[in-house]
């Protein structure tokens, strides 16, 4: 068995600045070994420790999707030591990557099902993965309606923003793009709080499944939206952030009663986390 | 299995023939307590102890152990490429460990050793080392391993279990690598009948000496979410300083932090134990904290061992009485207490 606290090596390929207050890049990594690149087998929703020698790891959502090939990408805001770093180097260079790591979106429940995602902020980025895996013409047609619903507090706050634009040229999502305030005169989308945009577009309960991502306050005041739209609560999806070292269940600091945030996690049902301590 | 007598006039010869196999560890008094070593020669080993200051989990689990190391250097083509630190898995034994501690390691292999995940360095220590128990003849007054499911003379977690019958030892093999440990002994003698009478008198006694002092069943019958917004954990939490000592005592404390070091352009990734005691143990880059209050931390701790451990695998509590906590609290927080206010079976605190 190989040894599961060594990293793949990687080297980035392109660092792209996502937001203009600058604390957002995303990193495409390639394998510098065409086996790892196999063994990397990921699904959306599941997250990896990105490894920086001589700096530390750091748990990051994986944002690519699987069927993206040839690279893996990631997101990272700027906050701590690690990601202070790797917001500094250039492509070029080589780090690791460690995972695949944790559960994903529940994609066997959803098939069949019409999927509402609710995103906000940076927390968009297992839900880019997950659209882009959806809208995939392999998969298209396994997932009934889309609607998306993502919010940022100003317009250049927004990650992934021509992917968005091309997404509200599609007949088959419904993208709702908004932000809390803007003095654009230009602004072509939605503006309002997150809840208050899916109260408005109200998106149907029936058969559907609602997977939420996005900082505590906005899911604070989304939940009783989601309930009042008839989402019950095992039909809700979150997932959870934590401070990790070993991403393998093994460390022990990132547990919720019984169960490990990156190895049972990070992924769960409002159900799920309602019989847990609510230590998150 | 096999069962043999080693006259204490033999052991130290018995002793060397153990090391001429392969490293041996045990029991050594240094300055004021007794603490698992590497023995030198035979006459290093003492078994005149009840038990070690620190538990033997350092022998699998290194406080400090190096994982990875790698170059930074500018010009080396391997630069940034993690390398695996060499290891020493050359066969060895653990002589007088207690039953309470290789039990304890049983428990922890369920966290290391998964069908899925398997931790490579504790894995490997474990297969090639072999466990040589010494029994309690005399267990501390702060022990209470025969309420958690394990025992004076339990066999269960080792390879052999060694019980003092005054003038010898009788050593009984548990498992296969027990036996063949055994089989290479050479200047052994067949256990006498006066010894294996001995032997039954001992157990006897230490266990009468402990007792059943507590009940674990109440908690584990009880609701995970109830128990954790009990009032008690104010009461518990109360005198915590959050030192930590109980955690690097614990045999099943397994907690670590994994961290870089880098000197000139050299680095290497160390695995270095933690405690849930510590604030940092849970605190986010963002600042958040979900276990920013002691009285969180405290009910983590004893929450993990009582109630989730054995929720989770559908066994014992994740503690086996060892009583080092107890003993070394400095503020005489005794886990008893604690299980018995958790259980409300309040038999008040021993």
């Amino acid at each position: 068995m190989r040894n599961p606290y060594l990293p793949y090596p990687v080297r980035i390929e392109s660092i792209v600045t996502e937001t203009e207050d600058r604390n957002l890049k995303t990193f495409k990594f390639v394998f510098l070994n065409k086996e790892d690149e196999e063994a990397f087998k990921y699904t959306p929703g599941q997250f990896a420790e990105l490894s920086v020698p001589g700096q530390g790891e750091i748990p990051i959502g994986i944002a690519s999707s699987p069927t993206e090939k040839g690279f893996i990408m990631f997101t990272v805001n700027k906050v701590g030591k690690v990601s202070s770093f790797m917001h500094n180097m250039q492509e070029g260079d080589i780090m690791g990557v460690r995972g695949p790591m944790g559960n994903w979106y529940p994609w066997e429940t959803l098939e069949g099902k019409n999927v509402v995602i609710v995103g906000g902020g940076f927390a968009f980025t297992t839900l880019r993965s997950s659209i882009v895996y959806m809208l995939h013409p392999d998969n298209r047609s396994r997932f009934g309606n889309i609607d998306v619903v993502y919010g940022a507090r100003m317009p250049g706050l927004l990650l992934y923003k021509e992917e968005l634009a091309a997404w509200e040229q599609r007949d088959d999502i419904g993208m709702h793009i908004t932000v809390d305030s803007t003095d654009d005169p230009n602004w072509k989308y939605n503006v309002g709080f997150v809840p208050a945009v899916t109260k408005e577009k109200a998106p149907t309960a029936e058969n559907s499944y609602a997977i939420i991502c996005g900082p505590p306050i906005m899911i604070k005041f989304t939940l009783p939206v989601l309930t009042e739209l008839g989402f019950p609560p095992e039909r809700i999806i979150s997932s959870l952030e934590m401070r990790m070292k070993c991403g393998i269940g093994i460390c022990g600091r990132c547990n919720l009663g019984t169960e490990y945030v990156c190895k049972d996690g990070p992924v769960f049902t409002l159900q799920e986390l309602a019989q847990l301590p609510n230590e998150y | 299995m096999s069962e043999i007598y080693i006259s204490k006039e033999k052991f130290p010869e018995v002793v060397g023939q153990l090391m001429s196999h392969g490293r041996v560890f045990g029991p050594v008094f240094q300055g004021q307590f007794h603490e698992f070593a590497r023995l030198d020669k035979p006459e290093d080993i003492d078994l005149s102890f009840q038990n070690t200051r620190l538990s033997p989990k350092d022998l699998f689990h290194p406080h400090s152990e190096r994982m990875f190391t790698y170059s930074l250097a500018k010009d080396d083509p391997e630069r940034s490429i993690l390398k695996e630190a060499p290891k020493d898995y050359s066969p060895s034994v653990v002589l007088g460990i207690r039953p309470c501690d290789a039990k304890a390691f049983q428990l922890d292999d369920r966290n290391f050793d998964t069908e899925t995940i398997k931790d490579p360095w504790w894995v490997e220590r474990r297969k090639t080392t072999t466990l040589v128990g010494l029994a309690c003849n005399d267990p501390c007054n702060t022990c209470f391993c025969t309420s958690m499911e394990t025992g004076p003379f339990d066999a269960s977690g080792l390879d052999v279990l060694m019980v003092d019958v005054g003038d010898g030892y009788v050593a009984r093999s548990v498992t296969d690598k027990g036996k063949e440990c055994l089989s290479t002994l050479k200047g052994v003698q067949t256990v006498p009948a006066q010894a294996a009478e001995k032997e039954a008198q001992a157990k006897k006694a230490a266990e009468e000496s402990m007792g059943q002092v507590l009940d674990m069943k109440p908690i584990y019958e009880k609701n995970t979410l109830e128990l954790f917004h009990d009032p008690l954990w104010e009461e518990v939490h109360f005198s915590c300083i959050n030192c930590g000592t109980c955690t690097f005592v614990c045999p099943t404390c397994w907690c670590f932090d994994i961290q870089d070091e880098v000197q000139g352009d050299s680095g290497e990734r160390l695995r270095l134990w933690d405690s849930c005691m510590f604030p940092l143990f849970t605190f986010h880059g963002s600042g958040h904290n979900p276990r920013s209050q002691k009285i969180q931390r405290v009910r983590q701790r004893f929450m993990h061992k009582l109630k989730y451990y054995p929720e989770k695998y559908k066994d014992g509590p994740a503690c086996v009485g060892c009583g080092r906590c107890v003993k070394g609290c400095p503020v005489n927080i005794d886990i008893r207490h604690v299980a018995r206010l958790m259980a409300a079976s309040c038999s008040c605190p021993a």
